[in-house]
């Protein structure tokens, strides 16, 4: 088994899925190549992105300062940095400190879909050729790991890119001005395509292929099939790892399967990001706490409260009842003394 | 980076004179080192590769990482400083030698038959000498090469070989550096050639979904061409072995 994004999963769970599987059922009611739903969220700042997908939450910011250009190979291009933090908190397993085989892993693939396949125009955020570019640093931590955790990073990172803006630069011969925010409008970044991160938990050698797995799935499955596509059918990066032994119509059946995902998710970033500029253009306000004020409390019902209350009284009347106890015990003892 | 340097050329030569689907040069030899219980040196091209193999044995850093069912498989993928054009400042431990030692891992957990050693440990160490394109590909065929010198039980050869697209149409095998710089994307696959199961696939930068199916098949055909070295090269080994020794133990 591999051992790269091991859960710790006991036995009875695992036949337990095992036989759902055979029977052609998933756990959470969801078709074998359904996904969950993906909630995304814009915070305050340019470049705060807060996804959800199911109960797996991410959060990405982008972030960037003025750095020296990678010489002699890249001198006009800007740099791009990607981090995936798996902290304590996401899951009782993961370590902060130490990067874990599996953030390594997390890494290379967001990596290779978003730098390698050169999404974001790295020449735009050239200041000045061979001395002064902007480098650009996007972290994603991570919240909560409910599964999928690939996915629902590879969202928040493109969405946070999409909705990053660079500050405004006035270059006056040797001088360089960096306008804030409030003097001048910053500057959006140029994204040239779009690309997400689909994942398949693969099962008995290619029997069953399951999109979107939730946590009990990972700990469970044989392997992994990552594809990184955009709304073009363009391959943006492909991972296929773990104890699998595929044949390729599989492959090639799953991968058209995801290109179809790909256009539905590229989609909601875009509908999401041109929601959040309405609210900004109308001037309302935005942010996460608008997250707070929207959660209705629920009341509970009239039936729950009245036996609440009831509750409440009937406690008082055991609590004189046992008073009344102690004190007869005590005069009973007095008495035979 | 020149662009005026075709992939492929009009009477179809690529920049070292092979032809679109012919593999570079495979020279192996099984049992070089006298210390690991297995090892061997492959050639791919330019590219040069030692792998070394100790085990099964006992589980080191304590009984917690040991399993009750399969033995733990360890690999460590190594460049050595002067491999690259540039020299190397971390030969290991970076990303790019933590992710290709478990790509390994993963490879060769699919073939070895670890059912058989329960709470034991098997140690695939692999050092590049020369990086020139290939080096994912040349590491699997190595450790494979390496365990069978050290009599470890695996199901099938696992062989891995890259592809690629030159001119949007024309899929090539065996990239080599130049050609991985200039060009597109470049897949890995790593297979059982036998059965036809894929056990590995990688890849990054862009190409359109339509032309996956021929690039794949290609790599999978250049898997199957690997075997073929392989096997061959294993079967010399066991002949000069068993004949130095007089054919010891055997009928």
């Amino acid at each position: 088994m591999s051992s790269v994004r091991k859960t710790i999963v006991s036995n009875c769970e695992k036949k337990f899925l095992l036989k759902n599987l055979s029977e052609w059922t998933r756990l959470d009611g969801r078709a074998f190549d359904e996904f969950r739903n993906v909630e995304i969220e814009f915070g305050k700042d340019w470049g705060c992105c807060y996804v959800s997908l199911g109960k797996t939450k991410v959060l990405a910011q982008v972030s960037c300062e003025i750095q020296q250009p990678e010489n002699r190979s890249r001198p006009s291009e800007g740099i791009l940095n990607i981090n995936i933090e798996l902290n304590a908190i996401a899951a009782p397993h993961f370590e902060s400190g130490r990067q874990s085989d599996l953030q390594v892993q997390l890494n290379r693939l967001l990596e290779k879909c978003l730098k390698d396949s050169r999404a974001v125009d790295l020449e735009s955020l050239c200041i000045k050729m061979n001395e002064k570019v902007w480098a650009l640093r996007l972290d994603i931590n991570v919240m909560n790991h409910e599964g999928n955790i690939l996915d629902c990073a590879s969202i928040a990172a493109l969405a946070a890119l999409v909705h990053f803006k660079k500050p405004d630069v006035t270059c006056d011969g040797e001088e360089f001005t960096i306008h804030s925010y409030q003097q001048r409008d910053p500057i959006p970044m140029v994204i040239h395509h779009y690309p997400v991160c689909i994942t398949y938990s693969v099962f008995n050698g290619g029997e069953f292929i399951l999109a979107d797995p939730t946590l009990l799935e990972e700990g469970v499955a044989d392997a992994f099939l990552s594809v990184g596509l955009n709304a073009y059918k363009e391959l943006c990066g492909l991972h296929l790892g773990g104890k699998a032994d595929l044949s390729t119509d599989v492959i090639l059946n799953t991968v058209n399967k995801a290109a179809v995902r790909a256009v539905i998710v590229v989609q909601l970033i875009k509908d999401a990001y041109e929601e959040d500029n309405k609210r900004r253009q109308k001037k309302e306000d935005v942010g996460f706490h608008k997250r707070l004020e929207t959660e209705k409390k629920e009341e509970p019902s009239e039936g729950l409260s009245l036996y609440l209350d009831g509750w409440t009284v009937r406690e008082k009347k055991n609590k004189k009842k046992k008073q009344t106890k102690t004190s007869n015990d005590q005069s009973v003892s007095v008495e035979q003394l | 980076m020149s662009t005026n340097k075709e992939l492929i050329s009009k009477i179809g030569l690529r920049l070292d004179g092979r032809r679109a689907n012919e593999l570079r040069r495979i020279r192996c030899k099984l049992g070089v080192f006298t210390q690991p219980d297995g090892s061997a040196y492959l050639e791919q091209g330019l590219t040069k590769v030692l792998a070394a193999v100790y085990g099964p044995h006992q589980v080191r850093g304590g009984r917690s990482k040991a399993q009750h069912d399969n033995a733990i498989v360890n690999c460590q993928f190594s460049m050595a400083v002067f491999s690259t054009n540039e020299r190397k400042r971390r030969p290991r431990g970076d990303r790019k030698s933590t992710e290709l030692s478990m790509h390994l891992q993963q490879a060769l957990l699919s073939v070895i038959k670890t059912e058989l050693y329960p709470w034991s440990q098997i140690d695939v160490y692999v050092e590049v000498l020369h990086a020139d394109g290939g080096i994912y590909p040349a590491c699997v065929n190595a450790s494979t090469l390496a365990l069978i010198d050290a009599g470890i039980p695996i199901k099938e050869y696992v062989c891995a070989c890259t592809a690629s697209l030159a001119n949007n149409d024309t899929p090539m095998l065996d990239i080599s550096h130049q050609e991985e710089i200039i060009g597109g994307p470049t897949l890995t696959v790593a297979a059982l050639p036998m059965s036809g199961k894929i056990v590995l696939m990688e890849m990054s930068q862009r190409f359109h979904l339509d032309h996956l199916k021929k690039v794949l098949e290609k790599a999978l055909k250049g898997c199957r061409d690997v075997k073929q070295i392989l096997d061959e090269a294993v079967r010399l080994h066991v002949r000069d072995v068993g004949s130095s020794t007089g054919w010891a133990g055997t009928g």
